[in-house]
């Protein structure tokens, strides 16, 4: 017990102190500064030259909106027609894997260009090492890569005083990949192939077992992909059962590396804010309500999960925590730190079944993605959690008698109108899709998909529609996903949530740049106060918690007291 | 009328005009210019058609007639009280514009045509350019500025101000409004508005909030109000197919309940009425606002320009004190300067005949009979009288005196004095009798007293304010560190205002100031928030926002407070109305599945009796929040200076904490009232 929380406060604190750094080195890159990596550049200059760009050159939010898209539309065509015809090429396919069906295909490279990476398929018995490798992993940097990017868009936005250039979007994407994502990988990877995970290019594995049965064990260059999946909050894992794989995940210490991979680059674009704008103490203000809410939801997971399963205990069963459907390498107290790790930001890789969590913890997984930015996705999830901000300062500035500035900057009815969008766009997307499954399931209870009754059933649907409008990716497993119904519907809620969200903040950011910068007085709203946290995080429970309070109330809730 | 005062209560003929209107508002193209609203009067049009069908078949979804009834009637009362807000506040306008509409009847003009000749028109037919003539006794037919003659106005009818006031021509006082009377003299006018478009139309339209524009806050407030009803819509449909497939089937009247009670009905039915209440403050200081975009902008001021006179001092320089040469002239000097002043029409000269008479120096008339008196020259600047037995006494500044006087060594012992009382920022004026300077006469600029209270609550505001003033800037230095100002322009021209107002705003202050004369426009129209006084020129107003009309310096610090006060009130109120939703989820949600999830019964922590009356007790109390709320729309939040962070935390506690408890007791409190009916 002690050894199990020791264990998982190693986790947060070291993912804690690694991203100070992290974020300081995050805004070397930004602001073009010398890197040790810097070897690089004549090749990305070349390389960015010969595809007719011109790194140097500065673009306004529309420009660089129109670049980002037009670069992820490549990226989708690339990997869905590679799917579609993947049992034409040759080589790295030792087990001859054969041609995807089109709306899997059309879903798989969805999720893996949204940075959602909601598998309806499972690697290891649909995915040649080369589709692995060259597609997914691929998928993995560039999805992440953008994320970043438009991060260090709206930093400088925020920066600039009375103009619209934000930057350039193919620098900034280069530069993420290459001097954040790729280097960090490296030393993932190593540590991964320390602790065990293999990287091999050799097909199925005879092995016998101890009772002297012939099975066949799949394997493959496991740890690059783990290392990115985590670092990039992409969540893709090589196998099926993603990091509850041996494979994956082997033992605690590698368990350990993986989270705190996860945690660690949304962790640190907070601070990188904070360097990047020279408001670190308000970078400490948004870094403590995330945390907040962070350290409370593995605090409600953990208590539920030692709780233990209340149908196993009325059978007379078991008397301690839950542990169905995790890892006893990583006990319950690991596996729920992950849970809430993996969908704070937005990465959806797991280490233990979330649906066989108790109905609490698994709503906490819910309601992480549902509010979506607590530390977020890389990139992005510091872009969702600049709109909470926005609403916090125009409700708080009203309160204090002055028209509302973030940074100096007023907010007034464009930034709103967008601002409100995105926030809006979050529960449309999740709850119209949860309800459209949810009537066609009423209507033929036949379909067949759903494999779990009533209030569990219909977290699982809920669950699912949420991963993919939050880009998460992570399943509430006991829903036949793989059908051409939610690969679409899936597939496009990941689209929507995934480039809405930026574009509409990049559009917001661009407005504001052009404002003029207004000093601050005794009379301005101070971000660094308690009040305005307090703000800021009722704005965040108020505002999204609540949409979503009677979907999790069927869901979770009645679950919870049903059983 | 007395703008200031009327209105202050809702008279009995306000409240019914109130009530009318609640109805009139109805219309869906006015109930459609406020999105929260007309989604519930959407709602309530739902229920109808709901309560209707359910008299005739009877299912699940449905619900019982009476039950629908009720909730029909609840949300149309809601929309009714949303209208009220509104209406009511509007009221007080209506009123304001009543009175001023009787001013503006129809008199005769004496226009004076191309050749000369007088001839008798209706003020309706007064153009602009046009000239008339009005003579002591007569109604002032339209709004104008004297090109010739002086004249004391009554302007009560605009201001509420009983005391008369001068208006002369080729002053920064020349501009007259129709409507006014003339008291004493006659003066020609030339008109300066078309019919319609006058000083009073424009206020009459104003009070009565006809073309009431939205401000930018209100907008954007709008809009995020708009969105969150949108996500409650998405919430509350959505929820119809999930409770479909967990056999918890939901009633049409308890979906429309649980949207209307989510969407932000407080801050959506009180909206307009904070807006026109902000507007209705400003009036009752006197203050005609142009738009209630200026009254928002003026809680935003970071930098007010204050003239000197006036606002910081009292009126001009006055006389402080006498200092003799020697002891023993000491009531030869009072007497003197007595005697000096008595022709000299200067305020520093009344001044010191002031000060004189109440040191008890008395002189009679006839001692000046046959003087001569010598007015000020800017070339000597000397002035004084010549008496008629040959004595001449001149006072003047202190290095022009020591010119004229012969006993210049004698004079060294003054030297001292007259160098103390210009560093203590007063302005020294030497007195000399046939070339013989007898003493010296203090001036100084009084400031008026609770001035410096007043900047320093405004510093916590965060406001800077910057003095103007023509005085040398070591006067001006004193002047501003005695009233506690943060800076000073002196020396100040028309021009140097206006750079100083571009310099700020070039580093993106909003600064404020006020103004009268024609060279003021400029400034004005620079300033984000410029306040012409009513007894300024029409350039000046023009050029302005607003328009004090008992010209009073001091006001821009108030005006300040209302916009901040409007602000407030607007946040305070949005958040509370947010913050309920917390409560109202807690009672709707358990009773929405009462029956098919029993389970759930454990969210009702409220304990409240039944699900009915719990859906019921939440409507109600949705309803009723907003006329409870009416009287802190109208009268605003209180402004307290006391810093941006504590504000807030305080405001939060009240408005924040108080918006999550309010309905908790409220619905509590409902239910146990109405549980015994159901």
């Amino acid at each position: 017990m002690t050894t199990e929380l020791l264990g998982i406060l190693l986790i947060f604190l070291a993912s804690l102190s690694l991203a100070w750094p992290l974020g300081k080195y995050i805004t070397r890159v930004f602001t073009d500064q010398s890197t040790f990596l810097d070897f690089l550049n004549p090749m990305e200059e070349k390389l960015l030259r010969l595809a007719g760009i011109n790194p140097s050159y500065s673009m306004d939010w529309k420009q660089n909106a129109k670049a980002l898209l037009g670069l992820n539309l490549i990226f989708f065509f690339f990997a869905f027609l590679f799917l579609l015809f993947q049992g034409a090429h040759p080589f790295w396919n030792p087990v001859r894997l054969g041609n995807w069906e089109p709306t899997l295909a059309f879903n798989t490279a969805v999720s893996f260009v949204t940075n959602t990476n909601l598998q309806h398929y499972s690697g290891e018995s649909g995915a040649s090492y080369f589709t692995q490798l060259l597609v997914f992993c691929w998928l993995q940097f560039v999805s992440a890569g953008t994320g970043i990017a438009a991060c260090a868009l709206l930093f400088q936005g925020l920066k600039n005083d009375r103009t619209s250039q934000l930057g350039n979007f193919y620098k900034l994407f280069v530069k993420s990949c290459t001097r954040i994502l790729l280097p960090l990988a490296v030393v993932v990877s190593l540590l991964l192939v320390l602790g065990g995970t293999p990287v091999t290019f050799e097909g199925l594995r005879e092995v016998t077992t101890l009772e002297g049965q012939k099975i066949n064990v799949a394997s493959g260059p496991v740890a690059p992909m783990v290392a990115i999946k985590q670092l990039g909050t992409n969540g893709g894992g090589f196998f099926g059962p993603n990091s509850t794989h041996p494979f994956e995940n082997p033992n605690y210490l590698t368990n350990v590396v993986e989270n705190i991979s996860i945690l660690l680059i949304p962790m640190a674009l907070v601070f990188t804010f904070g360097f990047f704008l020279n408001r670190k103490k308000l970078a400490l203000v948004f870094m403590g309500v995330m945390t907040l809410l962070f350290l409370s939801f593995v605090a409600i997971s953990i208590t539920e999960e030692l709780k233990g399963s209340p149908s196993l205990r009325e059978l007379g069963l078991s008397s301690s925590s839950n542990l169905e459907g995790k890892e006893l390498r990583f006990g319950s107290m690991a596996s729920s730190l992950w849970g809430v790790s993996t969908t704070s930001t937005s990465n959806g890789s797991v280490n233990s079944m979330h649906d066989s969590h108790t109905p609490i913890s698994g709503g906490i997984f819910l309601l992480d993605m549902m509010i979506n930015a607590i530390y977020g996705g890389v990139g992005v999830g510091f872009i969702n959690f600049f709109l909470y901000v926005i609403i916090a300062v125009f409700i708080a500035g009203q309160m204090i008698g002055r028209t509302p500035d973030f940074l100096g900057k007023k907010i007034e009815a464009p930034e709103i109108k967008l601002a409100s969008l995105v926030i809006l766009l979050h529960p449309f997307l999740i709850l119209a899709g949860t309800a459209l499954a949810s009537y066609s399931l009423s209507l033929d209870p036949e379909l067949g998909w759903l494999k779990n009754p009533s209030y569990h059933g219909f977290s699982e649907i809920l669950y699912e529609n949420t991963s993919a409008a939050a880009n998460n990716g992570s399943g509430f497993e006991g829903l036949g996903d793989n059908t051409p119904f939610w690969n679409l519907l899936t597939g496009i809620i990941m689209l929507l949530g995934r480039f809405l969200p930026i574009i509409g903040p990049l559009a917001l950011v661009g407005s504001l740049s052009f404002k003029k910068s207004i000093p601050q007085s005794s009379g301005s709203l101070k971000l660094e106060s308690m009040a305005f946290g307090v703000v800021l995080l009722a704005v965040i429970l108020i505002v999204t918690a609540l949409s979503f309070f009677p979907a999790l109330a069927l869901g979770p809730i009645a679950d919870y007291f049903s059983i | 009328m007395t703008t200031a005062s009327v209105n202050k209560t809702i008279t009995g003929e306000g409240l019914r005009f109130a009530f009318l209107q609640s109805f009139v508002k109805l219309n869906p193209r006015i109930l459609i210019k406020n999105p929260v609203m007309f989604m519930v009067a959407l709602g309530t049009l739902v229920m109808v058609l709901v309560t209707l069908i359910s008299l005739l078949q009877t299912s699940d979804s449905l619900g019982t007639p009476g039950y629908n009834l009720v909730i029909t009637l609840i949300l149309f009362v809601t929309v009714l009280f949303g209208n009220f807000a509104e209406a009511i506040a509007e009221a007080k306008g209506k009123a304001q514009a009543d009175s001023l509409r009787k001013t503006r009847q129809d008199t005769k003009a004496k226009k004076i045509l191309a050749n000369g000749e007088i001839k008798s028109v209706s003020s309706s037919e007064l153009r602009k350019g046009d000239v008339f003539l009005v003579e002591a006794g007569e109604i002032i037919p339209a709004d104008g500025e004297i090109i010739a003659g002086l004249a004391s106005v009554d302007e009560s009818a605009i201001t509420g101000e009983s005391a008369p006031v001068i208006r002369e021509a080729e002053t920064d006082h020349n501009s007259v409004i129709g409507g006014t009377k003339v008291l004493s003299d006659q003066i020609k006018v030339k008109v300066v508005a078309e019919p319609g478009e006058s000083f009073l139309d424009k206020m009459i339209k104003l009070v009565e909030g006809a073309n009431r524009q939205k401000t930018p806050n209100e907008i954007a407030l709008t809009i995020l109000l708009a969105s969150f009803t949108l996500v409650f819509l998405i919430v509350t449909v959505t929820l119809k197919p999930f409770g479909d497939l967990v056999n918890a089937p939901i009633t049409i009247a308890a979906l429309v309940s649980l949207f209307v009670c989510l969407i932000p009905t407080t801050i959506g039915g009180l909206l307009s009425a904070i807006g026109i209440a902000g507007m209705d403050r400003a009036l009752k200081a006197n203050l005609i606002a142009k738009s209630g975009k200026a009254v928002e902008t003026a809680g935003d001021i970071d930098i007010l320009l204050l003239d000197k006179t006036g606002t910081i001092t009292i009126g001009n320089r006055k006389a402080t004190n006498f200092y003799p040469l020697r002891e023993e002239d000491r009531e030869k000097l009072n007497r003197y300067a007595a005697i000096s002043s008595f022709g000299d029409p200067t305020p520093e000269g009344k001044s010191i005949l002031e000060l004189t008479k109440s040191l008890g120096v008395t002189f009679s008339d006839r001692e000046l009979d046959n003087s001569l008196i010598i007015k000020f020259s800017a070339e000597t600047r000397i002035s004084g009288v010549d008496l008629a037995d040959g004595t001449k006494i001149r006072k003047g500044s202190w290095n022009s005196i020591c010119f004229w006087s012969t006993n210049r060594e004698e004079l060294k012992f003054l030297e001292q004095k007259v160098k103390e009382i210009a560093a203590n920022g007063g302005t020294p004026l030497a007195l000399a009798v046939d070339k013989k300077a007898i003493g010296v006469i203090q001036l100084e600029d009084i400031i008026k007293p609770g001035i410096h209270e007043r900047f320093d609550r405004l510093r916590k505001m965060g406001v800077r304010t910057v003095m103007v003033t023509g005085d040398n800037p070591l006067t001006a230095a004193y002047i501003a560190k005695k009233a506690g100002v943060d800076d000073f322009i002196a020396e100040a021209k028309p021009e140097n205002k206006l750079n100083y107002i571009k310099k700020e705003q070039a580093e993106g202050k909003l600064v404020a100031m006020m103004g009268d004369g024609t060279n003021d426009a400029p400034a004005l129209a620079q300033a984000d928030l410029g306040v012409a006084m009513n007894s300024g020129t029409q350039a000046a107003k023009e050029a302005a926002n607003m328009v004090d009309l008992d010209s009073d310096p001091t006001k821009l610090l108030e005006v300040i407070e209302i916009g901040k006060q409007l602000l407030i009130t607007r946040g305070n109120v949005t958040t509370f109305s947010i913050a309920n939703d917390v409560a109202k989820y807690f009672a709707i949600v358990p009773a929405l599945f009462a029956a098919a999830i029993p389970g759930l019964n454990a969210l009702n922590i409220m304990n409240l009796s039944s699900p009915d009356s719990a859906i019921l007790s939440a409507v109600i109390f949705n309803a009723i929040i907003i006329p409870l709320l009416i009287p802190l729309a109208l009268g605003g939040v209180k402004y307290r200076p006391i810093g941006a962070a504590e504000l807030l935390t305080k405001n939060l506690l009240i408005y924040g904490l108080g918006g999550v408890v309010v309905p908790f007791l409220g619905i509590k409190l409902i239910d146990l009232l109405i549980s015994g009916l159901l």
